[in-house]
């Protein structure tokens, strides 16, 4: 016993000194979260494995679920305590879109991390319209102009264009609207009667889990998706499919996935809150540590069957900042996993608002709301107080640098124009956003039927 | 004074040993170990002709089909390319086996790792003059292959022993009284041939709103595989019931009227004793089923099991999964076969059969 009580000595070094003031014990210290098997769950596994949460006085089970639906319902019904959740998840369950519940959010995972593939067909049909630079690769961005042949070959075969993306509000489906609509195809809408999604669309957009894709792909079922990794770059390592774009191309630096918690669970348990965004910090940040140094040994960790179960090449590339797009074409890229640099973590009120203006541009949200109604929502969904708190917390402790987190931010980031089609984001303003981008509802304009009105 | 003749002493002695190998054959049979008889009466010295004969048929036959199998397997798995890879042989196959063990071994050396740390920080809190901080908690890592099988074997007895109590008293019912026999069999000929996976988003809704408790003494997840199992092996038990208890011979029943036996006597003195043999061949059905069922139902609902493995390994897709899969699917079979081979022994149990 004494000799165990020395061993665990630099453990109990690592304690923060928190950790051990009365007031701030967990409330609940049994936690079970929920995840799904993509490398963004990365800090649920890296806090749990280097003991962040223990350290945090918290007891956490890791489950993974089956998909995103059965993932919030948990949460919903009380199941999970928490989950990582696509970042459109609270704010749909909150605006009453699917499965209604105020779910909450004090920390955003991780920024970036998607990729839209096609299959070779596809991709055959596409590579022509594409310019390549002088060593004959495709020049990047690829637009979804380039698609137009695939469509028309498609249309004459009398085939419909499907694609596959992971959720109705997940960030996929609106990454890939945003690609598709920035090359004038249509994505589809979505009405208060008919939430396919595909009235009017030129494109079929469905839902496949994401871990179906490359079978889904490769069986023909759909012609392209956008999904988080290993499964881009598992259609390159299968030879079934081609990534044509990034979402740095498309729209990046955007909050990609969340905690998710139940509002009411966050108001009665606040320390327990505070411990877990604590723990789950201070994972991001290893995780993004002296320029990614950690990132090979998370790449070791994730890729356990319990975890994401990919084969670790296949996660490395893109957890390590490259990324194969044809075979043998390698391109740095090394934001494509953020997880704690540029204020990664810091749930940006702005984030929450394009989300929503994405939702009412595709008919998810029927009717115009103010301005006001978008910035209110995304308050109440975004509560980047929570964040601060426990970042703070941190700071006070000495375990993470003061310049590390944007304290006394109003949650809005400067304007964004460096999407695909260069028009600039400014979460102040959202409707005027919303009139400005091409293809979509504008102003006072609903879906009845099939047809756009007003 | 006679004169002992050895000779007739070792006589004695081989027919005793034999009608101990007849006796013990009844056994061997259940168990499925058939071939021992036949060893045995070799080694006891039998003519070992006729019994190598038998035992070319019993055990011969049945392991060169395997190995057969095994070749054909080996050769064949090699030519079918996969996106995962090519599909695993038996080599592979079987390393993975060891792979899974090496993956239990290494979680139940991080959950000792867990304890050492947890009675550290306890000792910490003590040390602190904080005793309400102390905290004795299970291990919260994640269910090694060992566990699933453990929680799939668990989950199906739970479901089977529902459906039993369910089906053997409605079966008894419908087997003495025609009415009800007529009101049950539209119910039956309905709800049989629904699959697991119809029946789960109802079970699951419906434990969700009934079960609302968070620490009870069954997780929702266990019960909701529990329920659907139940569900769909009820049926199996509950046609080989009635049909048992319809089909006594008419002569017990009269004796039954002769003597004035109450209903609770007559069921148990007459109609269980010579409807037990379909009664479990009934049982026997419903476990197969269960097991089958319970696999399907593990995988769409992601309730910890078997089923959770093989769905878990299938979106790992990873270059290992496939084989992890293929250790899984003879893992199911080898169980199911077993849960067969018990549910036959106890039938000769209970059974007034040839054999006894």
């Amino acid at each position: 016993m004494i000799r165990k009580l020395l061993a665990s000595t630099s453990i109990i070094a690592a304690f923060g000194a928190a950790s051990l003031q009365a007031d701030t014990f967990p409330e609940i210290d049994d936690l079970t979260l929920g995840f799904i098997k993509l490398t963004d769950m990365a800090p649920l596994a890296i806090a749990y494995e280097r003991g962040y949460f223990e350290d945090e006085g918290l007891f956490v089970t890791l489950e993974a679920q089956a998909n995103w639906k059965v993932l919030i319902d948990g949460v919903i019904d009380g199941n999970l305590h928490g989950a990582h959740m696509l970042a459109g998840q609270p704010l749909a369950a909150t605006i009453g879109f699917g499965t209604s519940a105020h779910i909450v959010t004090p920390f955003v995972m991780d920024l970036n991390g998607n990729a839209t593939t096609v299959s070779n067909e596809v991709w055959d049909l596409m590579r022509p319209a594409i310019p390549s630079d002088a060593d004959g690769k495709p020049v990047h961005p690829i637009s979804a102009e380039a698609l137009r042949p695939a469509l028309e070959a498609f249309a004459d075969q009398g085939r419909p264009f499907n694609m596959g993306m992971v959720f109705p509000v997940s960030t996929h489906n609106f990454e890939l609207r945003y690609w598709l609509a920035a090359g004038g195809v249509h994505p589809g809408y979505y009405s208060a009667d008919n939430i396919s999604g595909q009235i009017g669309a030129e494109a079929q957009l469905s839902v496949t889990p994401p871990p179906q894709m490359p079978a889904t792909l490769e069986a023909g079922t759909i012609s392209g998706y956008t999904v988080g990794e290993p499964w881009n770059q598992q259609a390159v390592a299968m030879g079934i499919g081609v990534p044509v774009a990034t979402d740095i191309d498309i729209f990046p630096m955007r909050a990609e996935k969340v905690l998710g918690l139940r509002a009411d669970f966050v108001e009665d348990n606040p320390n327990t809150v505070r411990a877990l965004t604590r723990a789950l910090i201070r994972a991001a940040m290893w995780l993004d540590a002296d320029d990614n140094a950690n990132r090979d040994e998370a790449v070791q960790i994730i890729s356990r069957t319990n975890y994401v179960g990919a084969d670790p090449e296949v996660l490395a590339n893109s957890m390590t900042g490259t990324f194969e797009f044809e075979q043998g074409d390698v391109r740095p890229v090394p934001d494509f996993n953020v997880f704690f640099r540029d204020y990664a973590n810091f749930p940006f009120v702005s984030d929450a608002v394009w989300y929503l203006t994405q939702m009412r541009r595709w008919g998810q949200i029927t009717e115009a709301k103010s301005d006001e109604w978008y910035v209110e929502t995304a308050r109440s969904v975004f509560l980047s107080d929570l964040f601060e708190e426990a970042a703070q917390s941190l700071v006070d402790d000495g375990l993470a640098p003061a310049d590390a987190f944007p304290f006394g931010s109003d949650g809005f980031r400067d304007v964004v124009d460096h999407a695909i089609d260069g028009v600039p984001y400014d979460g102040r303003t959202p409707n005027a956003y919303i009139d400005s981008l091409p293809i979509g509802l504008k102003g006072e304009q609903s879906v009845v039927g099939s047809e756009v009105q007003g | 004074m006679t004169a002992i003749d050895p000779t007739q002493v070792q006589a004695e002695r081989r027919a005793r040993l034999f009608t101990r190998i007849n006796k013990l054959d009844g056994w061997f049979k259940v168990l499925g170990l058939s071939f021992m008889t036949p060893l045995l009466r070799a080694l006891a010295g039998d003519n070992p002709k006729a019994q190598g004969k038998q035992l070319w048929q019993l055990l011969g036959v049945p392991l060169l089909a395997i190995l057969g199998f095994l070749l054909l397997w080996g050769n064949l798995a090699p030519k079918v390319e996969t996106s995962l890879g090519a599909i695993p042989g038996p080599v592979q196959v079987w390393e993975q086996v060891g792979v899974l063990h090496a993956d239990h071994v290494a979680e139940r050396e991080r959950e000792s790792a867990f304890m050492e740390r947890q009675a550290a920080r306890n000792a910490e809190f003590i040390a602190a003059g904080q005793e309400d901080r102390v905290r004795e908690r299970t291990y919260t890592g994640s269910p090694t292959y060992y566990d699933q099988i453990w929680t799939s074997v668990k989950t199906v007895f739970f479901g089977f022993m529902i459906a039993t109590i369910v089906a053997v008293p409605l079966g008894i019912a419908a087997g003495l009284s025609p009415t009800t026999n007529a009101a049950l069999n539209p119910l039956i000929q309905i709800f049989k041939p629904v699959s697991p996976l119809a029946w789960l988003p109802i079970v699951t809704m419906v434990v969700s709103a009934v079960y609302v408790t968070q620490d009870g003494m069954f997780s929702r997840a266990f019960l909701t595989s529990a329920i659907t199992v139940t569900l769909c092996s009820l049926w199996p038990t509950l046609i080989n019931t009635a049909l048992g208890v319809a089909s006594i011979d008419r002569d017990l029943i009269s004796v039954s009227r002769v003597l004035k036996l109450n209903t609770w006597t007559k069921i148990t003195r007459l109609v269980l004793p010579s409807a037990l043999p379909l009664i479990f061949t009934g049982l026997r059905l419903s476990l197969g089923v269960g097991w089958m069922v319970l696999i399907a139902a593990e995988m769409l609902a992601q309730n910890p099991g078997l089923g959770k493995f093989v769905w878990d390994q299938f979106q790992n897709g990873s270059s290992v999964s496939l084989a992890q899969i293929m250790v899984a699917v003879f893992t199911i079979g080898i169980i199911g076969f077993l849960l067969d081979r018990l549910m036959y022994a106890l039938q000769s149990l209970f059974t007034f059969s040839n054999n006894r």
